[in-house]
């Protein structure tokens, strides 16, 4: 057994120099985590299963609430989780329009938001939603697994959810969006 | 007394742009968001859970410490659940379907992380086997000698 474990009379090769591999491994390690770009970003675990139930009083005026039952039937939307007092929110409202003049149907729903600082922010940014929910414990948003403001899922026709955009939708996001629209009609 | 002022300005100077750069909401806490609920155990049960339960804002903190609203929001949920008598680790498991195991503290065992759990006892044993064979070499080494 004491044979097989240290061999007295062999000079110490490899054991010489394991405990130096194994700390330019370590070293190797921390020298990739160091460069690796830094990620904050928590994705949803919830990407293929079915929105969870939930009904939202109207956020504006002017558009309907938003329940759960809404996504099924007709074909794949867009669920933007947004709010008037998030900077990106605003950036990203020119893509959102060019989605919906691009036939995508969205739906939003307003994080901690008030009517009159909605109101406000839709007349500056412009009004792409079909319905928006008012959600001031963040329910929905919890409930999807979404962390932030602005976030976009893809919804097919099922409930289903299947895909998650985290941070504002960029100008070259708008073809990825709607190819997975149309991936979503499958 | 002049120097004293003009530091006193300038701190001042550099204190008062920080406050409005943040985007933040500006509606009340959710209901549970800073409130304990009524009965003491279910709270003291709250209290354990939330305190292993990542906040996805200030994502170093644990909801029970950040002051973000997303946090409060996700404390509502979380006393909610437990005062309509809920299981903690049944609303852990209710956030990881979620969120993924990263917005627990506490590890879970999984497939993929019971080598960590393992880990510790492979150790112990390897240094045993070790330590086993250097004694027995002593002991023989004592013999001859003797």
């Amino acid at each position: 057994m004491s044979e097989t474990v240290s061999p007295p009379a062999k000079k110490p090769g490899l054991a010489l120099w394991l405990p130096l591999l194994l700390f330019g491994g370590f070293l190797a390690l921390v020298v990739y985590g160091l460069v690796r770009p830094d990620n904050r970003e928590v994705a949803s675990t919830f990407i293929g299963k079915p929105i969870p139930a939930f009904s939202l009083p109207p956020a504006s005026a002017d558009r309907p609430g938003l329940s759960n039952a809404q996504f099924v039937g007709g074909k794949p939307r867009l669920l933007n989780i947004f709010a008037s007092w998030c900077g990106p929110c605003a950036i990203e409202s020119s893509q959102l329009a060019q989605l919906a003049k691009a036939g995508a149907e969205i739906d939003g729903v307003a994080i901690r938001d008030r009517k009159d600082d909605l109101a406000r922010f839709l007349a500056a940014n412009g009004n792409p939603f079909a319905r928006i929910g008012q959600d001031d414990l963040s329910k929905v948003q919890i409930g999807i697994g979404s962390s932030g403001v602005p976030e976009t899922f893809v919804v097919d026709a099922h409930g289903v959810i299947r895909h998650q955009h985290i941070g504002a939708i960029m100008p070259e996001d708008v073809p990825v969006i709607l190819q997975k629209l149309k991936e979503a009609e499958q | 007394m002049k120097r004293l002022r003009f530091i006193l300005a300038a701190g001042l100077a550099l204190a008062t742009p920080l406050a409005p750069l943040a985007a933040q909401d500006s509606l009340p806490p959710a209901p549970y968001a800073y409130r304990q609920l009524p009965d003491p155990a279910q709270e003291a049960k709250a209290q354990a859970l939330m305190e292993t339960l990542r906040c996805l804002k200030c994502q170093s903190q644990s909801i029970a410490d950040s002051d973000a609203s997303m946090a409060g929001d996700m404390r509502n949920e979380v006393r909610t659940r437990i005062a309509a008598g809920e299981d903690p680790e049944a609303i852990r498991q209710w956030l990881i379907e979620r969120y993924g195991d990263y917005v627990s503290y506490t590890p879970q065992v999984k497939p993929l992380t019971w080598p960590l759990f393992a880990a510790p006892a492979v150790f112990l044993g390897l240094a045993a086997l070790l330590l086993r064979g250097r004694f027995r070499r002593a002991r023989h080494l004592r013999k001859d000698k003797a």
